[in-house]
């Protein structure tokens, strides 16, 4: 049940690192909620890409600028640097190639925002230590053989990848389990153990 | 029977019972051929109002075999018009609130001047001796029309299929008159394949005797049986193997049994026979060689040095692609494509696949997902262009 609320504050909180009138490309942009939300309050130019073709097709039915395609295989299309922002909304762990997509996103974009599930949560800690057992959480309701997601990292992990980059963290921000923003001056090993998602701003 | 079903082809390629407008010797149509067009004419249908700021005008280009009747009553064979389930009063593409305009392209055979149309040069029909036609042509002729509504920009072109290649070519050519642009079931090129198809359909035109090399007209007949032939091959084309299944099966025609010979046993003869019979009453044969070259010569990235995406550079406008997910004819992966082409070039585009077993000619039925994408589509270009509901 905290799902629909914590992913609304994980959209507010990338909307939030969003200025009016941006060029925005939303990659996995689902059912269109953040653009729709772009669009109503930033008034951005906003493209969505899609993996799922129901999703796309609501998406242009509801007026939003949205392609059927894949992360993988489908951001190479794109020119160098045509969005000011590119927004990466809990997909990232389930890209085949998260180091290759993020790569692109940095090229894409003048700025990426990468939101994601951190697998470093205590609970996911505590669930693989004393049950022994894949995670099995409201956030990550996937049991292992079916899940979508393939390439979880913690917000440690993360930050490792951003630096072989060679991309800057210009903002982080971790929400905890209530969806609330862990403080900002806490260190990087209490929000990866008490960060549910975090939302990053990079740069390149 | 036969004497009774001589029609006038050349009354409605000359006077037709739409408006038509004339462009004299001053106005000549640069043909891409190399040479010009003069005098000819378009004949086009409009619906609804211009608006005073003449932003509210929507082209609408017609396929292989349509007509500029794609809201009314077609005058030759008293059908409904080709896309009344989506265009008129209150509809999706709502005539109340949009200028919607078609025109009959060039090389076609209601109205607008092609190889049925009377040379001026000779005082008979054009058969052969028109040049070559292509799309490009086609839509150069079409902004011909629109400077004489005094529109500056449209606000939306859209078509299927062969219209979707003008849709592209109008996106290319004048990407500052085109404020939305919506190719439905359609690609940037003709495929080997497609080619193929129609080069079956002109030869058997041309294997009916009462072709005379294009100049039938001057023998009192008409290659009806070439050109039935070539509708049937074509239609096929259009539907898909799962829907002539779903329609026809093995199902026999008003027998119990196979009668071993080779009368229309089968419903799908006799379907596909009616398709050619009723084809040949509303289309002229040479008409059809035109219309069917135009789309073989479409490439629209070969026009732009083989990269596809420079067709598109800089463009503004906003796009909307459809295709249908068992269209052999234009497969997804032909606007998929032309989708890649468009990001590539920085361009707002929206893609929608839509599952349907119907095929090619889908984009002419009551398809519920494609009329929800056109609403969303038309529903935010609208917005961004300061139109009011």
């Amino acid at each position: 049940m905290n799902v629909s609320r914590n992913q609304r504050v994980d959209l507010e909180v990338v909307a939030n690192l969003i200025p009016p009138q941006s060029r925005v490309l939303d990659v996995g942009s689902g059912d269109g909620s953040l653009l729709e939300l772009l669009q109503d309050t930033k008034q951005v130019d906003g493209r969505g890409l899609e993996l799922s073709q129901r999703g796309v097709n609501e998406c242009v039915a509801r007026g939003l600028s949205v392609i059927q395609g894949d992360a993988d295989k489908d951001l190479e299309f794109y020119p160098d640097k045509g969005f000011d922002f590119v927004v990466l909304s809990q997909t990232l762990q389930a890209t085949r190639n998260p180091k290759l997509v993020l790569d692109e996103l940095l090229r894409i974009g003048n700025r990426a925002i990468v939101s994601f599930p951190n697998f470093g949560h205590w609970r996911v800690r505590m669930s693989l230590f004393l049950n022994g057992r894949m995670p099995v959480t409201t956030d990550l309701p996937y049991s292992w053989y079916d899940t979508p997601n393939i390439h979880f990292c913690t917000i440690r992990d993360f930050v490792n990848l951003c630096d072989e980059l060679g991309a800057t963290v210009e903002k982080a921000t971790a929400l905890d389990a209530n969806g609330q923003k862990i403080g900002l001056s806490m260190p990087w090993w209490f929000w990866n153990f008490f960060g549910q998602q975090a939302v990053f701003l990079l740069t390149r | 029977m036969a004497a009774l079903r001589v029609r006038k082809p050349n009354n409605e390629a000359d006077q037709p019972s739409s408006p038509v407008l004339r462009f004299g010797p001053d106005k000549p149509l640069k043909l891409d051929a190399g040479t010009l067009l003069s005098p000819f004419q378009i004949a086009y249908q409009t619906y609804g109002t211009l608006n005073d700021a003449r932003s509210n005008a929507i082209l609408v280009c017609h396929a292989l075999t349509g007509d500029q009747h794609v809201a009314s009553t077609n005058p030759v064979t008293g059908k409904p018009g080709w896309w009344e389930v989506l265009i008129g009063p209150g509809k999706i593409i709502d005539t109340n609130r949009f200028f919607v305009i078609c025109s009959n392209v060039i090389g076609g055979c209601l109205g607008s001047t092609g190889p049925a149309s009377t040379n001026p040069a000779t005082g008979k029909p054009y058969g052969l001796d028109l040049p070559i036609i292509t799309i490009r042509d086609m839509v150069r002729a079409q902004q011909m029309l629109i400077d004489h509504f005094g529109i500056e920009k449209l606000f939306c072109v859209l078509g299927g299929s062969m219209g979707g290649m003008q849709v592209l070519e109008w996106a290319s050519s004048y990407p500052e008159r085109v404020f939305s642009a919506l190719p439905i079931a359609t690609g940037a090129r003709h495929s080997s394949q497609n080619i193929a198809f129609h080069e079956v359909g002109r030869q058997a035109v041309m294997a009916d005797p009462d072709w005379h090399g294009g100049k039938y007209f001057e023998h009192g007949g008409r290659p009806e049986k070439g050109l039935a032939v070539a509708r049937m091959a074509a239609h096929i084309t259009y539907l898909s193997e799962a829907a002539l299944h779903r329609k026809f099966g093995r199902n026999l025609q008003d027998r119990e049994a196979l009668t071993f010979g080779f009368d229309a046993d089968f419903q799908i003869e006799s379907y596909l026979r009616h398709q050619g019979m009723t084809f040949v009453d509303r289309f002229d044969a040479n008409s059809y060689l035109y219309m069917t070259r135009s789309m073989d010569y479409f490439d629209l990235a070969a026009d732009h040095g083989g990269r596809l995406a420079d067709a598109f550079a800089g463009t503004k406008t906003r796009f909307c692609l459809v295709s249908f997910t068992s269209d052999w004819l234009f497969p997804t992966e032909e606007s998929r494509s032309i989708v890649h082409a468009l990001n590539a070039a920085g361009a707002s585009v929206s893609f929608v696949e839509i599952e349907t077993d119907r095929g090619h000619d889908a984009f002419l039925l009551d398809e519920p997902e494609l009329f929800a994408a056109i609403n969303g589509f038309i529903g935010s270009a609208a917005r961004a262009r300061g139109l009011s509901t």
